[in-house]
């Protein structure tokens, strides 16, 4: 089965699985983490430096920066101004023009604020980004993102961190009908069927942290992953039979012995 | 003299380039970002750009995220 390749923005990936830096134990376990997914794109969060203890090394140090593309985030903004502060460092810090742009709207679910994030995405297309919104799984909504320039959608599976696999299916599908850009689920993976089930839907990549940083053995899940999104994927591609309520044999029915 | 540097007050002896703040801090300045006064500092002008008394001076790298 051939795939068309993995493009956002005229750059080309070789996998379909992005994962994150943050969460784990140790930075040698991200690092074995990083190599078992496969993924050649990372984000990475933009936060002030300890100006107190400047012993900490940095993250920069761990992640093999030929051969991972760095996507930095704007985790943790709550206003479209902030965001925007935060992409322009994280473009001076970094190595490209890329953004995944976060306007979080409420605390506890850690939701997009949609029209902030519009708003900010069209700010940022505007100076010259390639502008990667994390999203409600909100058709509508990533219509408005992708209108607005954005280089791809990223609607949410579920709350980010809470494992929850994706909460409406029905959504992604028609995100993925409805976009002319690459479609990543983001947030809510807990387990490798989740991401199956995302690629199955159609995503064109899947986007995850907590699920390997905080798996009881983050390495082997990394594994799982890039296995299940590799799979998801070609399933998507092959075309799955469809759903009936009824059995129906896969042996013969004539030639029984003793009928 | 004053200045406000990540939000916390800091005290510099004298007016000082970008270069100079970040050599005194022991931070490679090839690994982080630099606004000054709310205005991005290219890299390009870490030489020649001036943080003086009460200049807000922001210092960010990149850290884990998702």
């Amino acid at each position: 089965m051939s795939d068309s390749p993995f493009v956002i923005a005229g750059r080309t990936f070789t996998s379909r699985l992005i994962i994150g830096t943050g969460k784990y134990s140790s930075p040698a376990v991200m690092t074995r983490a990083h190599e078992a997914s496969g993924a050649d794109m990372v984000t990475v969060a933009v936060r002030r430096v300890n100006i107190s203890d400047r012993s900490r090394e940095s993250l920069l140090d761990y992640i093999d920066t030929d051969r991972m593309f760095i996507l930095p985030n704007t985790a943790g903004c709550y206003t479209a101004d902030e965001a925007i502060r935060t992409a322009r460092l994280g473009r001076e810090a970094g190595l490209s023009n890329w953004v995944k742009l976060e306007v979080i709207g409420d605390e506890r679910t850690l939701f997009p604020d949609n029209e902030a994030l519009l708003e900010a995405t069209h700010v940022l297309v505007g100076e010259g980004f390639v502008v990667l919104p994390y999203t409600n799984d909100d058709p509508i909504a990533c219509r408005k993102l992708q209108d607005a320039g954005a280089a791809a959608v990223m609607p949410l599976g579920a709350p980010i961190g809470s494992g929850l696999g994706i909460q409406n299916p029905n959504n992604i599908r028609i995100i993925r009908e409805f976009a002319r850009v690459p479609v990543i689920v983001d947030a809510g993976v807990g387990t490798a069927s989740d991401a199956a089930i995302a690629m199955e839907l159609g995503a064109d990549g899947v986007l995850m942290n907590t699920a390997i940083a905080g798996a009881e053995d983050p390495v082997s899940m990394a594994t799982a992953m890039k296995h299940a999104v590799i799979a998801g994927r070609l399933a998507y591609l092959s075309g799955r039979i469809p759903r009936k309520m009824y059995a129906s044999a896969s042996s013969p029915v004539e030639g029984m012995v003793g009928r | 003299m004053h200045i406000t540097l990540n939000g916390e007050p800091f005290e510099i002896d004298q007016p000082l380039s970008v270069v100079a703040l970040l050599e005194q801090l022991d931070i490679d300045a090839r690994r982080v970002a630099v606004e000054h006064n709310l205005t991005i500092v290219k890299r390009h002008r870490f030489p020649e750009v001036i943080v003086g008394d009460g200049d807000q001076v922001e210092i960010v790298n990149f850290v884990g995220g998702g």
